[in-house]
């Protein structure tokens, strides 16, 4: 026989989560969930009604992301979270949209697409947890594996030089770039708090651990010495040169909000430009009156 | 069925080529956003739509590459929209992944195909009709696509917007499979009044939040859509899913879920057979064709008659579902059927399993960068009666 | 009646305007068919233009030109690369300022214009593409005249509508006149290097 005890404590966590999803793939010591949950307090104190927002992801552990979120949310092919963010964004633009996905998925095969949207400064918030592998298929290199780090594609230490996503995204036009570890929780959540409240693209890259892909080959092998690793080794420096940023092996984490310009977004170019030529969205004839939600004036902006 | 809106018909009597025909089509039919990629013979399409849009109140964006350009037209449409992008063989090559996505989401939309010869980078600006079997079979895994195709500018224009309505209606992706020829080619195009052009709404749903299952198949397979923004708090995953959109992987709801994207077309399939047919009452072979080929076998066909060969014309709008039925049906009647076509041998493949040997099947391939001349079908005609 | 006409000479002349005129005049104008088709790709940027028409009154099949009977050369170099597959007794329309004839043209009926000094005397060089539809027009009646004109007053801009109007006159009249003083220029299979240097003047 058992004992429950039905405790009525609501995590104010639960409203943005899809708890019938609850609990998630992530391993022990990993810190997606922990970056999550800063997202999830930095979403509900903007006061943005949940059901104007939007989350894409692409493929990986962070990938699963969007799966947890309960807004609309998007879980779309490899590395191609963001173009799909962009048309969703661009055809509704009400919307705030969230890119959340990894570093495999959004620099690597995705790179591409991170570039343009910078330089586009679609106005899109992206959230990249970088756990420096490739977690979901077992371990592999990254674009951002530190130089001669093991992973099972390097076990002999990786022969490359590990991408600097900050700096490359900065060069590229974003306008608001950052960097937190999940053991800087409280600034994480602050940072996605004030990006959300911007307009433009936004970047925020959150370190996190994976004890049991990348730690446990490289001397971090769980969750509490990776936080303690990353204590050590942080450190605060706003508005910090990215290219002074790159986060070598054993060297200093360089965190804190990096880049804070202001630039016309994408779509606040484009009416500028077209000006009296743009017809924002003509009568349609009343597709199905009866059915789903109508759409509203969409172009408040 | 609803029509066409007025803002967006280019109503009227013009002589314009196949890529702007198929633009004012995919206008006509809805779509006022659209992402791609330059490549020719296609990129005329979104020229035309990127100078149309600002006044139809729409957007074209044209993307880093194709992958992005055919995920962003997803993204278009779950936020409400009706979207389409246009590319030829190296594009359509990269943008395989995304009509697996685009299937297994059920997210309707268009590619338009513009096709030139391949493989690879082959002849940027000739025609040809390789990419037929890609149209088909392209994304990995188990799905059906319908891929119609057009013979002239008219069609560009017409089968566009039949494109885009078959799209809404089975929430899929449709394959439009033009050609080099057919898109460069400028003749008399004919747009009619908006109220005369129907149009396929959305499928979208009643359900209020919480009582609507975003996968959950309506009586004809396929599922009513909601959008981003409306608070369903959709999820959306090309993982194998549930009628609720989450992950579900397991054998069961594969064979559930697979079956069902192929029985939704299937099921619909006797609908879908579009042909034309001409000169069958007394015909004792039959050319069966496609596209652009169509014009230079119905020519042949003429030729043909005038030495006494008594065949027949029938020409395949509707290439994807295949009309096995009615080839089947065919080839029981007929001496010999002739597949003259811009590729090594794709479409008579089925021609030839329908056939199931019942009369002869006249192989007529070319590897494209131009058209057959009509001799050729001549004499693949006097091959089939001999 | 089906007409294979070709329209060749260098990037800038508004080669494929002329053609899409007459396809206009005809597929809409006429109530007839034309199909215009074009060549692409690297040789068709700067150097080299053409475009190929086939005007009917029954439906089109074939899209492309077999052995084209009306033939318009604008440049030295389309002179040279199309007037080989000229039909034998077709007709050869050239500038008579940017081409130099020479055997090829033999057993042609040659038409020629100096359609770009007409343009320079309208003021503006650009409109010889229409000069030459004028022409075409007059010499070949390969398409009604009244069409002509209303596609060249449908397929440009309302401010230049008149002064390619003007052109389109021009060439037409000076084909008229062409064909009071000279209606059989060159016989078929016997033209004479004599009237090929006249018809080069």
């Amino acid at each position: 026989m058992s004992t429950t005890v039905d405790f009525p404590i609501h995590n104010p966590v639960e409203d943005i989560l899809r708890m019938d999803r609850i609990p998630t793939i992530w391993c022990p010591g990993c810190g997606i969930g922990t970056s999550v949950n800063s997202f999830a307090y930095a979403l509900l104190s903007t006061g943005i009604e949940l059901k104007k927002v939007a989350i894409v992801s692409g493929i990986g552990c962070s990938g699963r992301v969007s799966g947890y979120t309960k807004m609309d949310s998007f879980h779309v092919t490899h590395g191609r979270a963001i173009p799909f963010a962009t048309g969703l964004k661009l055809a509704n633009p009400e919307l705030t949209v969230v890119v959340y996905s990894g570093d495999g998925d959004l620099t690597s095969i995705g790179g591409n697409h991170l570039i343009h949207a910078a330089r586009r400064n679609m106005d899109l918030l992206v959230v990249c947890v970088n756990n420096m592998i490739y977690a979901m298929t077992g371990g592999q290199a990254a674009a951002t594996t530190p130089g001669a780090a093991i992973s099972t594609t390097t076990p002999y230490g990786s022969f490359e030089p590990e991408l600097n996503i900050a700096h490359l995204v900065d060069a590229a036009g974003a306008s608001f770039v950052a960097r937190w570890t999940v053991f800087h929780v409280k600034m994480l959540e602050k940072t996605m708090k004030e990006a959300l409240s911007k307009k433009g693209f936004r970047f925020i890259e959150v370190l996190s651990p994976c004890p049991t892909l990348y730690g446990r080959r490289n001397n971090l092998a769980d969750g509490l010495a990776a936080m303690k690793d990353y204590k050590e080794r942080s450190k605060i420096r706003n508005g910090a040169p990215t290219h002074e940023t790159a986060l070598v092996q054993g060297g200093e984490i360089v965190v804190g909000k990096f880049v804070d310009r202001e630039r016309p977004d994408y779509l606040t170019l484009m009416r500028q430009q077209l000006g009296a030529n743009y017809h924002p969205l003509p009568p349609q004839p009343d597709e199905n009156p009866e059915a789903g939600v109508a759409k509203e004036d969409c172009c408040s902006c | 069925m609803t029509h066409a809106n007025p803002n967006s018909v280019l109503t009227g009597t013009h002589f314009m080529n196949g890529d702007a025909a198929c633009c004012e089509g995919l206008l006509a039919a809805g779509a006022r956003f659209a992402a791609g990629y330059p490549i020719t013979p296609s990129t005329e399409v979104v020229e035309r739509f990127a100078a149309r849009t600002p006044k139809t109140g729409g957007l074209f964006i044209q993307m880093e590459d194709e992958l992005a350009a055919s995920i962003a037209i997803q993204g278009m449409v779950w936020a409400g929209e009706k979207s389409f992008t246009v590319t030829s063989g190296p594009g359509f090559s990269l943008m395989m992944e995304h009509i697996g996505y685009a299937a297994m989401t059920e997210t309707p939309c268009v590619f338009v195909d513009v096709q030139r010869g391949g493989p690879s980078t082959g002849l940027p600006t000739l025609p040809a009709q390789g990419d037929m079997m890609q149209a088909r079979f392209g994304s990995h895994g188990d799905y059906l696509t319908i891929a119609l195709v057009p013979d002239s500018p008219q069609e560009c224009f017409d089968l566009a917007v039949e494109s885009m309505n078959l799209a809404e209606r089975f929430r899929i992706p449709v394959m439009f499979m033009m050609d080099e020829c057919v898109g460069h080619m400028t003749e008399k195009v004919v747009i009619p009044p908006a109220e005369q052009i129907p149009v396929y709404p959305r499928r979208r749903t009643t359900k209020k939040p919480g009582e609507y299952l975003p996968f959950a198949p309506g009586e004809d397979l396929v599922p009513e859509m909601a959008h981003a923004g409306e608070g369903h708090g959709l999820f959306v995953t090309g993982l194998t899913h549930d009628d609720r959109g989450y992950p579900l992987m397991n054998p069961a709801q594969q064979h559930k879920l697979v079956n069902r994207l192929f029985d939704k077309i299937l099921r619909a399939a006797d609908d879908l057979v579009m042909v034309e047919e001409e000169g069958m009452e007394d015909a004792e072979a039959v050319v069966i064709c496609y596209g652009i080929t169509s014009r230079v076998a119905r020519r042949g066909i003429q030729l043909a008659r005038e030495k006494g060969h008594k065949v027949g014309l029938m020409r395949l709008k509707c290439v994807w579902p295949f009309p096995e039925k009615l080839v089947h049906g065919l080839a029981g009647r007929m001496k010999a059927i002739v597949v003259p076509e811009l590729n090594l041998g794709q479409v008579v493949l089925e021609v030839e399993r329908c056939a199931a040997g019942q009369c002869r099947v006249i192989r007529l391939p070319h590897a494209g960068g131009t058209v057959h001349k009509p001799a050729d079908i001549v004499a693949a005609i006097e091959r089939g009666m001999a | 009646m089906l007409t294979e006409i070709r329209i060749a000479g260098f990037g800038g002349q508004g080669v494929i305007l002329s053609a899409h005129v007459l396809g206009r005049a005809a597929a809409i104008g006429q109530g007839g068919y034309a199909t215009m088709t074009q060549n692409y790709g690297p040789e068709a940027r700067g150097g080299a233009a053409s475009a190929a028409l086939v005007v009917s009154d029954e439906p089109i099949l074939y899209p492309y030109l077999t052995e084209p009977d009306i033939l318009v050369v604008m440049s030295q170099e389309a002179y040279s690369r199309f007037t080989p597959e000229l039909k034998e007794g077709g007709v050869l329309i050239v500038e008579r300022d940017l081409v130099h004839m020479d055997s090829k043209a033999l057993g042609r009926r040659v038409y020629s214009i100096p359609a770009t000094r007409i343009a320079e005397e309208l003021g503006k060089k650009m409109v010889l593409n229409v000069v030459m539809v004028g022409f075409l027009c007059a010499i070949t009646k390969a398409v009604d005249r009244e069409a002509c004109r209303e596609a060249v007053s449908d397929s440009v801009p309302s401010r230049f509508k008149e002064l390619n109007l003007n052109a389109f006159d021009r060439g037409y009249d000076y084909g008229i006149e062409l064909l009071k003083t000279n209606p059989e220029p060159t016989r078929q299979g016997s033209v004479s290097h004599v009237e090929l240097e006249s018809a080069n003047w």
